[in-house]
């Protein structure tokens, strides 16, 4: 066997960063059509990490890149193109099939957002729903500025976690962004808050014997006359009904 | 070229942020790489030291940014993250030694056996088993290939100690190394 100097074996040992290392580092942005107006989306390797609504930016991009990069400690380039199914999953509402990098906010927080994403187009939940599901039902006001710290609003709908009474309550973009984007979606706000004056705030069917929430796509289904409102879980459950297993109202 | 790297920096951040890339990456890489001897963590280890760089970077004035001594700086993160990293695995209870998980860990790969069993893949695992002061000089100087004074700066000594450092961890090597190959 040939000798080697053992510096020069050494100096053998160094190998090049892998290929695509300059994206882990960076993250990519464009700017797409939201459902309500542009957004400015930003992504690294792992998935998307940030939108946010170019209004909010006053439409300037610079505003948008220097805040991404105060808050996220990233740099930032502009992207060839859109993550792959980033604008079917904004025309549909549904933001299920794209891959999110979260690193950026804590456990807790990671599985609001996840609880949030399952959350279909057109309907609401109350803020306990997803402290309750989460298993952390006391966790309520915990569960809402999780979702105010949201880095990946409309895409994770935090927009359709409202108040129990049907108050659309806070959004990071000011209430009447959270509002605009539920009308978009044909969410019957208007009937929600009505019921929720009322103090009901579940809806039940008298011919199937299930309760919902007012928003739940079987809940909208029920016939007028055979629509009973329910004031809690308890008063549901004590009239014979039980909950519904698409929204899970309890 | 790197040679007005730190003033273009202090200059214009966001627009030379991807020279100091390009230029270290490879460098930051190797340091993760041999100092941990952890190729499934090395790539995450050194995108890290990037991103602490930038966020340090911004918030530095351009005087400061403008006398860099850019990749000892960037070698010096990364160091940091490696030790750290390994202290919090150490600490981490039912984890095998960090530099025997090469040859316990159950997920490896048909490639990385055997590569394992060829010289250099044992020298790479014999760095691990330096003393962390010699390791760090050997790597950065015969590995990474620093001149002595960036070298010192890096790791935050004298040249005269990053040299006996560099020195002893080489001999310790030689001893180690299979006869064919000193």
């Amino acid at each position: 066997m040939t000798t080697v100097p053992i510096d020069a074996r050494l100096a053998a040992l160094a190998e090049p960063a892998p290929a695509g290392f300059a994206a882990s580092v960076y993250a990519g942005w464009v700017e797409v059509d939201g459902p309500v107006g542009p957004l400015y989306v930003a992504f690294t390797d792992r998935g998307i990490s940030y939108v946010c609504p170019t209004s909010w930016m006053g439409g300037d991009a610079g505003r948008f890149l220097e805040y991404f990069r105060g808050r996220f400690g990233r740099p930032l380039r502009p992207a060839a193109r859109a993550p792959a199914g980033l604008s079917a999953a904004l025309r549909s509402g549904r933001g299920t099939g794209l891959d999110y990098d979260l690193r950026s906010v804590g456990e807790f927080d990671r599985k609001v957002l996840a609880k949030t994403l399952e959350i279909p187009r057109g309907e609401v939940r109350p803020y306990a729903w997803v402290a309750r599901e989460i298993g952390h039902p006391a966790a309520v006001r915990a569960a809402g500025s999780a979702l105010g710290r949201n880095p990946v609003p409309i895409l994770i709908p935090c927009h359709r976690v409202v108040r129990s009474d049907g108050a659309t309550g806070n959004y990071g973009f000011g209430p009447q962004l959270k509002v605009d984007l539920l009308r978009a979606e044909e969410v019957d706000l208007d009937g929600i808050q009505r019921l929720g004056r009322r103090r009901a705030h579940y809806v039940g069917s008298d011919t199937t014997g299930v309760f919902c929430y007012p928003s739940c796509t079987h809940a909208r289904r029920i016939t007028d006359g055979h629509r009973v409102e329910l004031a809690n879980a308890a008063a549901a459950a004590g009239a014979g009904y039980r909950p519904c297993r698409h929204c899970r109202p309890a | 070229m790197t040679d007005d790297l730190p003033l273009r920096l202090s200059r214009d951040l966001e627009g030379t942020f991807p020279d100091v890339v390009a230029s270290y990456q490879d460098a930051v890489f190797t340091t993760a790489l041999r100092m941990s001897g952890r190729r499934e963590d090395a790539a995450d280890a050194a995108a890290e030291a990037f991103l602490r760089a930038y966020t340090a970077l911004r918030g530095y004035p351009a005087e400061r940014i403008a006398a860099l001594s850019v990749r000892a700086w960037l070698l010096t993160i990364v160091l940091n993250l490696v030790r750290n990293e390994a202290r919090a695995a150490s600490r981490r209870p039912a984890q095998v030694p960090l530099d025997r998980s090469a040859e316990v860990d159950g997920t490896e790969g048909p490639e990385a056996q055997a590569e394992r069993h060829d010289g250099q893949a044992r020298l790479g695992w014999l760095l691990t088993e330096l003393p962390e002061a010699q390791r760090t000089a050997v790597v950065l100087r015969h590995v990474v290939g620093l001149p002595y004074a960036e070298l010192a700066a890096a790791m935050g000594c004298p040249e005269g100690t990053a040299k006996s450092h560099v020195a002893r961890g080489v001999q310790r090597l030689r001893a180690l190394v299979p006869e064919e190959a000193r």
